[in-house]
Protein backbone atom coordinates (compact mmCIF):
# COMPACT_ATOMS: atom_id res chain seq x y z
CA UNK A 1 0.00 0.00 0.00
CA UNK A 2 1.07 3.57 -0.67
CA UNK A 3 1.94 6.17 1.94
CA UNK A 4 -0.10 9.34 2.43
CA UNK A 5 1.22 12.72 3.52
CA UNK A 6 -0.32 16.12 4.20
CA UNK A 7 1.18 18.88 2.05
CA UNK A 8 -1.23 21.74 2.68
CA UNK A 9 -3.54 23.03 5.40
CA UNK A 10 -6.05 25.84 5.54
CA UNK A 11 -8.70 27.03 7.96
CA UNK A 12 -11.08 29.68 9.10
CA UNK A 13 -12.47 29.11 12.58
CA UNK A 14 -13.24 31.06 15.77
CA UNK A 15 -9.54 31.12 16.69
CA UNK A 16 -8.22 32.53 13.44
CA UNK A 17 -8.68 33.07 9.72
CA UNK A 18 -5.69 30.91 8.78
CA UNK A 19 -3.41 28.20 10.16
CA UNK A 20 -0.68 30.42 11.72
CA UNK A 21 -3.30 32.50 13.59
CA UNK A 22 -5.00 29.31 14.82
CA UNK A 23 -1.70 27.81 16.01
CA UNK A 24 -0.90 31.02 17.86
CA UNK A 25 -4.30 31.02 19.59
CA UNK A 26 -3.94 27.35 20.53
CA UNK A 27 -0.42 27.95 21.91
CA UNK A 28 -1.74 30.82 23.99
CA UNK A 29 -4.84 28.93 25.12
CA UNK A 30 -7.09 31.68 23.80
CA UNK A 31 -10.86 31.24 23.94
CA UNK A 32 -12.83 31.92 20.76
CA UNK A 33 -16.20 31.42 22.42
CA UNK A 34 -18.33 34.44 23.22
CA UNK A 35 -21.79 36.01 22.99
CA UNK A 36 -23.59 35.09 19.77
CA UNK A 37 -24.39 37.83 17.31
CA UNK A 38 -27.30 36.36 15.31
CA UNK A 39 -30.93 37.11 14.46
CA UNK A 40 -33.39 36.34 17.29
CA UNK A 41 -30.64 35.53 19.82
CA UNK A 42 -32.93 36.92 22.54
CA UNK A 43 -35.28 33.97 21.97
CA UNK A 44 -32.51 31.44 22.68
CA UNK A 45 -31.65 30.14 26.13
CA UNK A 46 -28.14 29.32 24.83
CA UNK A 47 -26.56 32.60 23.79
CA UNK A 48 -22.87 31.73 23.38
CA UNK A 49 -20.89 30.08 20.61
CA UNK A 50 -17.61 29.91 18.77
CA UNK A 51 -18.58 32.38 16.07
CA UNK A 52 -16.25 33.72 13.39
CA UNK A 53 -16.31 37.42 14.10
CA UNK A 54 -15.74 40.34 11.76
CA UNK A 55 -16.44 38.03 8.83
CA UNK A 56 -17.70 39.88 5.76
CA UNK A 57 -18.53 37.58 2.87
CA UNK A 58 -18.19 40.47 0.40
CA UNK A 59 -14.48 40.67 1.30
CA UNK A 60 -13.96 37.29 -0.35
CA UNK A 61 -16.77 36.66 -2.85
CA UNK A 62 -18.68 38.61 -5.48
CA UNK A 63 -22.46 39.05 -5.53
CA UNK A 64 -23.03 36.17 -7.94
CA UNK A 65 -20.94 33.80 -5.81
CA UNK A 66 -22.68 34.86 -2.62
CA UNK A 67 -26.04 34.02 -4.19
CA UNK A 68 -24.77 30.42 -4.57
CA UNK A 69 -22.46 29.97 -1.53
CA UNK A 70 -23.95 29.28 1.88
CA UNK A 71 -21.70 30.26 4.79
CA UNK A 72 -20.47 26.64 5.14
CA UNK A 73 -19.45 26.63 1.45
CA UNK A 74 -17.68 29.96 1.84
CA UNK A 75 -15.66 28.64 4.79
CA UNK A 76 -14.72 25.49 2.86
CA UNK A 77 -13.62 27.46 -0.20
CA UNK A 78 -11.48 29.84 1.88
CA UNK A 79 -9.80 26.97 3.72
CA UNK A 80 -9.22 25.04 0.46
CA UNK A 81 -7.59 28.09 -1.16
CA UNK A 82 -5.08 28.29 1.70
CA UNK A 83 -4.38 24.55 1.69
CA UNK A 84 -3.92 24.19 -2.07
CA UNK A 85 -1.91 27.42 -2.13
CA UNK A 86 0.45 26.00 0.48
CA UNK A 87 0.77 22.69 -1.36
CA UNK A 88 1.60 24.59 -4.54
CA UNK A 89 -0.42 22.24 -6.74
CA UNK A 90 -2.35 22.99 -9.89
CA UNK A 91 -4.70 20.40 -11.32
CA UNK A 92 -4.54 19.73 -15.05
CA UNK A 93 -4.53 16.66 -17.29
CA UNK A 94 -4.15 13.28 -15.62
CA UNK A 95 -3.59 14.75 -12.14
CA UNK A 96 -6.98 16.52 -12.29
CA UNK A 97 -8.66 13.19 -13.05
CA UNK A 98 -6.79 11.49 -10.20
CA UNK A 99 -7.65 14.13 -7.61
CA UNK A 100 -10.92 14.71 -5.77
CA UNK A 101 -12.65 16.30 -2.81
CA UNK A 102 -14.19 14.65 0.26
CA UNK A 103 -15.58 17.04 2.84
CA UNK A 104 -17.53 16.49 6.03
CA UNK A 105 -20.51 18.54 7.11
CA UNK A 106 -23.53 17.83 9.24
CA UNK A 107 -25.89 20.73 8.67
CA UNK A 108 -24.76 21.73 5.17
CA UNK A 109 -26.56 24.91 4.15
CA UNK A 110 -28.52 25.13 7.38
CA UNK A 111 -28.28 28.92 7.48
CA UNK A 112 -29.84 29.10 4.02
CA UNK A 113 -32.65 26.82 5.16
CA UNK A 114 -33.15 28.84 8.33
CA UNK A 115 -33.31 32.19 6.51
CA UNK A 116 -35.76 30.92 3.91
CA UNK A 117 -38.01 29.07 6.33
CA UNK A 118 -38.14 32.32 8.29
CA UNK A 119 -39.13 34.19 5.12
CA UNK A 120 -41.75 31.61 4.08
CA UNK A 121 -43.27 30.68 7.45
CA UNK A 122 -42.41 33.65 9.63
CA UNK A 123 -42.84 36.48 7.18
CA UNK A 124 -45.43 34.79 4.97
CA UNK A 125 -43.44 35.23 1.77
CA UNK A 126 -44.67 33.09 -1.10
CA UNK A 127 -41.68 33.53 -3.37
CA UNK A 128 -38.17 32.28 -2.66
CA UNK A 129 -34.84 32.86 -4.36
CA UNK A 130 -34.17 30.37 -7.19
CA UNK A 131 -30.83 29.11 -5.84
CA UNK A 132 -31.91 27.84 -2.44
CA UNK A 133 -31.54 24.17 -3.39
CA UNK A 134 -28.02 24.36 -4.87
CA UNK A 135 -27.06 26.62 -1.96
CA UNK A 136 -28.33 24.46 0.89
CA UNK A 137 -27.37 21.00 -0.37
CA UNK A 138 -24.76 19.19 1.72
CA UNK A 139 -22.48 18.57 -1.26
CA UNK A 140 -22.38 22.24 -2.30
CA UNK A 141 -19.04 22.88 -0.58
CA UNK A 142 -17.33 19.83 -2.08
CA UNK A 143 -18.71 20.64 -5.53
CA UNK A 144 -17.60 24.27 -5.45
CA UNK A 145 -14.09 23.29 -4.30
CA UNK A 146 -14.00 20.79 -7.16
CA UNK A 147 -15.15 23.47 -9.63
CA UNK A 148 -12.76 26.15 -8.39
CA UNK A 149 -9.72 23.85 -8.66
CA UNK A 150 -10.63 21.53 -11.57
CA UNK A 151 -10.63 18.45 -9.34
CA UNK A 152 -12.31 15.85 -11.52
CA UNK A 153 -11.92 12.61 -9.55
CA UNK A 154 -13.96 11.14 -6.67
CA UNK A 155 -15.87 13.96 -4.98
CA UNK A 156 -18.56 13.68 -2.33
CA UNK A 157 -19.73 14.74 1.10
CA UNK A 158 -19.82 12.72 4.29
CA UNK A 159 -22.47 13.47 6.88
CA UNK A 160 -21.97 11.52 10.09
CA UNK A 161 -22.78 14.28 12.57
CA UNK A 162 -19.81 15.05 14.82
CA UNK A 163 -17.56 12.49 13.09
CA UNK A 164 -18.19 13.80 9.54
CA UNK A 165 -14.74 15.33 9.06
CA UNK A 166 -12.84 12.34 10.42
CA UNK A 167 -14.87 9.97 8.28
CA UNK A 168 -14.23 12.23 5.25
CA UNK A 169 -10.48 12.38 5.87
CA UNK A 170 -10.42 8.62 6.49
CA UNK A 171 -11.97 7.99 3.07
CA UNK A 172 -9.50 10.39 1.42
CA UNK A 173 -6.60 8.63 3.16
CA UNK A 174 -7.69 5.18 2.06
CA UNK A 175 -8.37 6.23 -1.53
CA UNK A 176 -4.81 7.48 -1.92
CA UNK A 177 -3.37 4.59 0.05
CA UNK A 178 -4.95 2.01 -2.25
CA UNK A 179 -3.83 3.85 -5.39
CA UNK A 180 -7.25 5.08 -6.47
CA UNK A 181 -6.23 8.77 -6.42
CA UNK A 182 -3.05 10.85 -6.13
CA UNK A 183 -4.32 13.93 -4.29
CA UNK A 184 -7.43 14.48 -2.19
CA UNK A 185 -8.71 17.78 -0.83
CA UNK A 186 -10.36 16.82 2.44
CA UNK A 187 -11.56 18.10 5.79
CA UNK A 188 -14.85 19.62 6.78
CA UNK A 189 -16.99 22.69 7.23
CA UNK A 190 -19.94 23.77 9.37
CA UNK A 191 -22.02 26.91 9.81
CA UNK A 192 -24.84 26.06 12.18
CA UNK A 193 -24.86 29.18 14.30
CA UNK A 194 -28.28 30.38 13.22
CA UNK A 195 -31.47 30.53 15.27
CA UNK A 196 -32.82 27.14 14.15
CA UNK A 197 -29.43 25.46 14.38
CA UNK A 198 -28.98 26.45 18.01
CA UNK A 199 -32.63 26.07 18.97
CA UNK A 200 -32.52 22.40 17.92
CA UNK A 201 -29.42 21.71 20.01
CA UNK A 202 -30.94 23.60 22.93
CA UNK A 203 -33.78 21.09 22.93
CA UNK A 204 -31.41 18.24 23.73
CA UNK A 205 -30.39 19.91 27.02
CA UNK A 206 -26.72 19.13 26.52
CA UNK A 207 -25.52 22.70 25.95
CA UNK A 208 -23.60 24.89 28.35
CA UNK A 209 -24.76 28.44 28.95
CA UNK A 210 -21.35 29.71 30.00
CA UNK A 211 -18.34 27.71 28.73
CA UNK A 212 -17.01 24.45 27.34
CA UNK A 213 -14.88 22.80 30.07
CA UNK A 214 -13.93 19.33 28.86
CA UNK A 215 -12.79 16.80 31.50
CA UNK A 216 -13.27 19.29 34.33
CA UNK A 217 -15.53 18.11 37.18
CA UNK A 218 -17.37 21.43 36.71
CA UNK A 219 -18.20 20.82 33.03
CA UNK A 220 -21.80 21.48 32.12
CA UNK A 221 -22.14 20.81 28.43
CA UNK A 222 -21.01 21.59 24.94
CA UNK A 223 -20.77 24.88 23.05
CA UNK A 224 -21.26 25.09 19.30
CA UNK A 225 -18.73 26.59 16.93
CA UNK A 226 -18.44 27.21 13.21
CA UNK A 227 -15.78 27.17 10.53
CA UNK A 228 -13.75 24.88 8.35
CA UNK A 229 -10.39 23.23 7.92
CA UNK A 230 -9.25 21.69 4.66
CA UNK A 231 -6.10 19.68 3.85
CA UNK A 232 -4.20 18.43 0.87
CA UNK A 233 -3.69 14.69 1.31
CA UNK A 234 -1.13 13.49 -1.23
CA UNK A 235 0.47 10.26 -2.31
CA UNK A 236 3.95 10.22 -0.73
CA UNK A 237 5.80 9.34 -3.94
CA UNK A 238 3.95 12.11 -5.78
CA UNK A 239 4.84 14.63 -3.07
CA UNK A 240 8.46 13.51 -2.94
CA UNK A 241 8.85 13.67 -6.72
CA UNK A 242 7.90 17.35 -6.68
CA UNK A 243 9.91 18.03 -3.52
CA UNK A 244 6.85 19.22 -1.58
CA UNK A 245 7.04 20.41 2.02
CA UNK A 246 5.45 17.59 4.02
CA UNK A 247 3.55 18.65 7.15
CA UNK A 248 3.11 15.12 8.52
CA UNK A 249 2.15 11.60 7.49
CA UNK A 250 -1.30 10.02 7.84
CA UNK A 251 -0.66 6.46 8.97
CA UNK A 252 -3.91 4.93 10.17
CA UNK A 253 -7.67 5.16 10.31
CA UNK A 254 -10.46 3.12 11.84
CA UNK A 255 -14.19 3.50 12.14
CA UNK A 256 -16.74 1.60 14.19
CA UNK A 257 -20.39 1.75 15.11
CA UNK A 258 -21.65 1.37 18.68
CA UNK A 259 -24.82 -0.26 17.36
CA UNK A 260 -26.46 0.58 20.67
CA UNK A 261 -27.95 4.05 21.23
CA UNK A 262 -28.70 7.07 19.04
CA UNK A 263 -27.17 9.59 21.46
CA UNK A 264 -25.44 7.87 24.42
CA UNK A 265 -21.78 7.01 23.65
CA UNK A 266 -20.37 3.56 24.23
CA UNK A 267 -16.96 2.87 25.72
CA UNK A 268 -16.58 -0.29 23.64
CA UNK A 269 -17.37 1.42 20.35
CA UNK A 270 -14.90 4.24 21.03
CA UNK A 271 -12.22 1.81 22.25
CA UNK A 272 -12.56 -0.37 19.15
CA UNK A 273 -12.07 2.67 16.92
CA UNK A 274 -9.00 3.87 18.86
CA UNK A 275 -7.44 0.40 18.95
CA UNK A 276 -8.35 -0.05 15.30
CA UNK A 277 -6.51 3.10 14.23
CA UNK A 278 -3.40 2.00 16.16
CA UNK A 279 -3.53 -1.43 14.53
CA UNK A 280 -4.18 0.03 11.06
CA UNK A 281 -1.12 2.27 11.49
CA UNK A 282 1.03 -0.74 12.40
CA UNK A 283 2.43 0.98 15.47
CA UNK A 284 2.73 0.08 19.14
CA UNK A 285 0.33 1.66 21.61
CA UNK A 286 3.32 3.03 23.50
CA UNK A 287 4.34 5.15 20.51
CA UNK A 288 1.22 7.33 20.84
CA UNK A 289 2.23 10.54 22.60
CA UNK A 290 -0.86 12.71 22.21
CA UNK A 291 -4.56 12.26 21.54
CA UNK A 292 -6.74 15.11 20.36
CA UNK A 293 -9.88 14.13 22.23
CA UNK A 294 -13.44 14.35 21.06
CA UNK A 295 -13.84 16.03 24.49
CA UNK A 296 -17.19 17.76 24.05
CA UNK A 297 -17.55 18.91 27.65
CA UNK A 298 -20.68 16.84 28.22
CA UNK A 299 -20.88 14.55 31.23
CA UNK A 300 -21.41 11.47 29.08
CA UNK A 301 -18.76 11.93 26.39
CA UNK A 302 -15.80 12.89 28.52
CA UNK A 303 -16.00 10.07 31.04
CA UNK A 304 -16.75 7.49 28.35
CA UNK A 305 -13.86 8.72 26.21
CA UNK A 306 -11.42 8.61 29.14
CA UNK A 307 -12.54 5.11 30.02
CA UNK A 308 -12.06 4.00 26.42
CA UNK A 309 -8.54 5.48 26.32
CA UNK A 310 -7.69 3.80 29.62
CA UNK A 311 -8.96 0.46 28.30
CA UNK A 312 -6.99 0.63 25.07
CA UNK A 313 -3.70 1.95 26.43
CA UNK A 314 -3.56 0.37 29.91
CA UNK A 315 -0.58 1.72 31.87
CA UNK A 316 0.46 3.92 28.92
CA UNK A 317 -2.79 5.92 29.30
CA UNK A 318 -1.15 7.72 32.23
CA UNK A 319 1.90 8.66 30.17
CA UNK A 320 0.23 10.09 27.07
CA UNK A 321 -1.34 13.56 26.80
CA UNK A 322 -4.96 14.10 25.77
CA UNK A 323 -6.57 17.50 25.26
CA UNK A 324 -9.77 18.94 23.88
CA UNK A 325 -9.43 22.10 21.82
CA UNK A 326 -13.23 22.39 21.74
CA UNK A 327 -12.71 24.37 24.93
CA UNK A 328 -11.28 27.10 22.67
CA UNK A 329 -13.14 26.87 19.34
CA UNK A 330 -16.32 25.10 20.40
CA UNK A 331 -17.84 22.06 18.76
CA UNK A 332 -17.85 22.56 15.00
CA UNK A 333 -20.07 19.45 14.60
CA UNK A 334 -19.40 18.19 11.06
CA UNK A 335 -16.29 20.36 10.73
CA UNK A 336 -14.83 19.68 14.13
CA UNK A 337 -12.42 16.83 13.35
CA UNK A 338 -10.88 18.91 10.58
CA UNK A 339 -10.14 21.92 12.80
CA UNK A 340 -8.93 19.63 15.57
CA UNK A 341 -6.45 17.97 13.21
CA UNK A 342 -4.62 21.32 13.29
CA UNK A 343 -3.76 20.67 16.93
CA UNK A 344 -2.33 17.29 15.88
CA UNK A 345 -0.18 18.90 13.19
CA UNK A 346 1.01 21.57 15.65
CA UNK A 347 2.01 18.82 18.11
CA UNK A 348 3.99 16.91 15.45
CA UNK A 349 5.52 19.91 13.64
CA UNK A 350 6.11 22.41 16.41
CA UNK A 351 6.28 20.21 19.51
CA UNK A 352 3.48 22.20 21.16
CA UNK A 353 0.50 20.43 22.72
CA UNK A 354 -2.67 22.53 22.65
CA UNK A 355 -4.30 22.81 26.07
CA UNK A 356 -7.75 22.02 27.41
CA UNK A 357 -8.73 25.45 28.65
CA UNK A 358 -11.48 26.21 31.18
CA UNK A 359 -10.26 23.32 33.31
CA UNK A 360 -11.20 24.01 36.92
CA UNK A 361 -11.36 20.84 38.96
CA UNK A 362 -10.22 17.23 38.44
CA UNK A 363 -12.86 14.62 37.77
CA UNK A 364 -11.92 11.13 39.02
CA UNK A 365 -13.73 9.74 35.98
CA UNK A 366 -11.42 11.73 33.68
CA UNK A 367 -8.12 11.03 35.43
CA UNK A 368 -5.78 11.46 32.45
CA UNK A 369 -3.22 14.13 31.59
CA UNK A 370 -5.58 16.55 29.87
CA UNK A 371 -2.94 19.33 29.47
CA UNK A 372 -5.02 21.71 31.58
CA UNK A 373 -5.25 25.39 30.66
CA UNK A 374 -1.68 25.95 29.42
CA UNK A 375 -0.04 24.63 26.26
CA UNK A 376 2.95 22.35 26.77
CA UNK A 377 6.20 21.86 24.89
CA UNK A 378 6.63 18.16 24.18
CA UNK A 379 8.11 16.09 21.39
CA UNK A 380 5.67 13.49 20.10
CA UNK A 381 6.07 11.15 17.13
CA UNK A 382 2.56 9.72 16.81
CA UNK A 383 -0.79 11.33 17.57
CA UNK A 384 -4.44 10.28 17.30
CA UNK A 385 -7.54 12.37 16.63
CA UNK A 386 -10.84 11.06 18.04
CA UNK A 387 -14.34 11.77 16.82
CA UNK A 388 -17.42 10.07 18.25
CA UNK A 389 -20.74 11.03 16.71
CA UNK A 390 -24.37 10.89 17.67
CA UNK A 391 -25.69 7.75 16.12
CA UNK A 392 -22.80 5.86 17.70
CA UNK A 393 -20.42 6.38 14.78
CA UNK A 394 -16.75 6.58 15.69
CA UNK A 395 -13.78 7.61 13.53
CA UNK A 396 -10.15 7.86 14.63
CA UNK A 397 -7.13 9.01 12.60
CA UNK A 398 -3.45 8.34 13.36
CA UNK A 399 -0.72 10.75 12.21
CA UNK A 400 3.07 10.57 12.42
CA UNK A 401 5.79 13.17 12.41
CA UNK A 402 7.56 13.32 9.08
CA UNK A 403 11.34 13.32 8.72
CA UNK B 1 -37.98 54.83 -12.82
CA UNK B 2 -40.27 53.53 -15.56
CA UNK B 3 -41.05 49.83 -15.87
CA UNK B 4 -38.72 49.68 -18.87
CA UNK B 5 -35.86 51.23 -16.92
CA UNK B 6 -36.41 48.96 -13.92
CA UNK B 7 -36.31 45.81 -16.06
CA UNK B 8 -33.22 47.00 -17.90
CA UNK B 9 -31.58 47.71 -14.53
CA UNK B 10 -32.36 44.17 -13.33
CA UNK B 11 -30.92 42.63 -16.49
CA UNK B 12 -27.87 44.91 -16.43
CA UNK B 13 -27.14 43.88 -12.85
CA UNK B 14 -27.24 40.19 -13.76
CA UNK B 15 -25.07 40.77 -16.82
CA UNK B 16 -22.70 43.01 -14.85
CA UNK B 17 -23.07 45.70 -17.53
CA UNK B 18 -23.97 49.38 -17.52
CA UNK B 19 -27.67 49.96 -18.24
CA UNK B 20 -26.70 51.87 -21.37
CA UNK B 21 -25.14 48.68 -22.79
CA UNK B 22 -28.40 46.73 -22.49
CA UNK B 23 -30.22 47.22 -25.80
CA UNK B 24 -33.81 46.15 -26.50
CA UNK B 25 -32.95 43.87 -29.37
CA UNK B 26 -30.30 41.95 -27.43
CA UNK B 27 -31.06 38.45 -26.18
CA UNK B 28 -30.03 37.48 -22.66
CA UNK B 29 -27.44 35.14 -24.18
CA UNK B 30 -25.99 38.11 -26.13
CA UNK B 31 -25.54 39.85 -22.78
CA UNK B 32 -23.74 36.82 -21.29
CA UNK B 33 -26.59 35.74 -19.01
CA UNK B 34 -26.70 31.96 -18.55
CA UNK B 35 -29.60 29.75 -17.42
CA UNK B 36 -28.99 30.45 -13.72
CA UNK B 37 -28.81 34.18 -14.47
CA UNK B 38 -32.12 33.93 -16.32
CA UNK B 39 -33.95 32.42 -13.34
CA UNK B 40 -32.40 35.10 -11.11
CA UNK B 41 -33.70 37.79 -13.52
CA UNK B 42 -37.17 36.29 -13.41
CA UNK B 43 -37.06 36.12 -9.61
CA UNK B 44 -35.95 39.76 -9.43
CA UNK B 45 -38.73 40.82 -11.81
CA UNK B 46 -41.34 38.96 -9.71
CA UNK B 47 -40.04 40.61 -6.55
CA UNK B 48 -39.88 44.09 -8.08
CA UNK B 49 -43.34 44.10 -9.68
CA UNK B 50 -45.05 41.61 -7.37
CA UNK B 51 -46.21 39.49 -10.26
CA UNK B 52 -45.99 35.79 -10.97
CA UNK B 53 -44.03 34.94 -14.12
CA UNK B 54 -45.09 31.69 -15.85
CA UNK B 55 -41.71 30.24 -16.73
CA UNK B 56 -40.48 26.66 -16.76
CA UNK B 57 -36.74 26.22 -17.25
CA UNK B 58 -37.31 22.77 -18.76
CA UNK B 59 -38.80 24.30 -21.85
CA UNK B 60 -38.51 28.10 -21.96
CA UNK B 61 -39.92 28.35 -25.51
CA UNK B 62 -43.19 26.73 -24.40
CA UNK B 63 -43.75 29.29 -21.67
CA UNK B 64 -46.19 32.12 -22.31
CA UNK B 65 -43.50 34.48 -21.12
CA UNK B 66 -41.39 35.61 -24.11
CA UNK B 67 -37.71 35.89 -23.18
CA UNK B 68 -36.29 36.08 -26.68
CA UNK B 69 -34.99 39.64 -26.21
CA UNK B 70 -34.85 42.44 -23.67
CA UNK B 71 -37.70 44.21 -25.50
CA UNK B 72 -39.81 41.03 -25.48
CA UNK B 73 -39.29 40.64 -21.73
CA UNK B 74 -40.36 44.24 -21.13
CA UNK B 75 -43.51 43.71 -23.21
CA UNK B 76 -44.30 40.42 -21.44
CA UNK B 77 -43.90 42.01 -18.01
CA UNK B 78 -46.27 44.84 -18.97
CA UNK B 79 -48.80 42.30 -20.22
CA UNK B 80 -48.54 40.36 -16.94
CA UNK B 81 -48.95 43.55 -14.92
CA UNK B 82 -52.11 44.33 -16.86
CA UNK B 83 -53.47 40.76 -16.59
CA UNK B 84 -52.64 40.28 -12.93
CA UNK B 85 -54.00 43.67 -11.92
CA UNK B 86 -57.46 42.53 -13.01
Amino acid sequence: MGRVVITGAGTINPLGADVPATFEAMREGRCGIGPLDIVDVDRLSIQIGGQIRQYQEADYFNRQQISLYDRFTQFALLAARQAIGQAGLSFTGALADQSGVILGTSGGGLTTQDENYRAAYGEGKNRVHPFIVPKLMNNAAASHVSMEWNLRGPTFTVATACASSNHAMGQAFNMIRCGMTKVMITGGSEAMLCFGGIKAWEGLRVMSKDACRPFSATRNGMVQGEGAAVYVFEDYDHARARDADILCEVIGFAMTSDASDIVMPSKQGAARAIAGAVKDAGITKESVGYINAHGTGTAANDKTECAAVADVFGAHADKLMISSTKSMHGHLIGGTGAVELLACIMALRDGVIAPTIGYEEPDPECALDVVPNVARDAQVDVVLSNAFAFGGLNAVLALRKFG
Amino acid sequence: MTTDDQIIAIIAEQAMLETGDVTRDASLADLGIDSLGLVECIFAIEERFDISVPFNANDPSESDFDISSVGAIIAAVKQLQADQAK
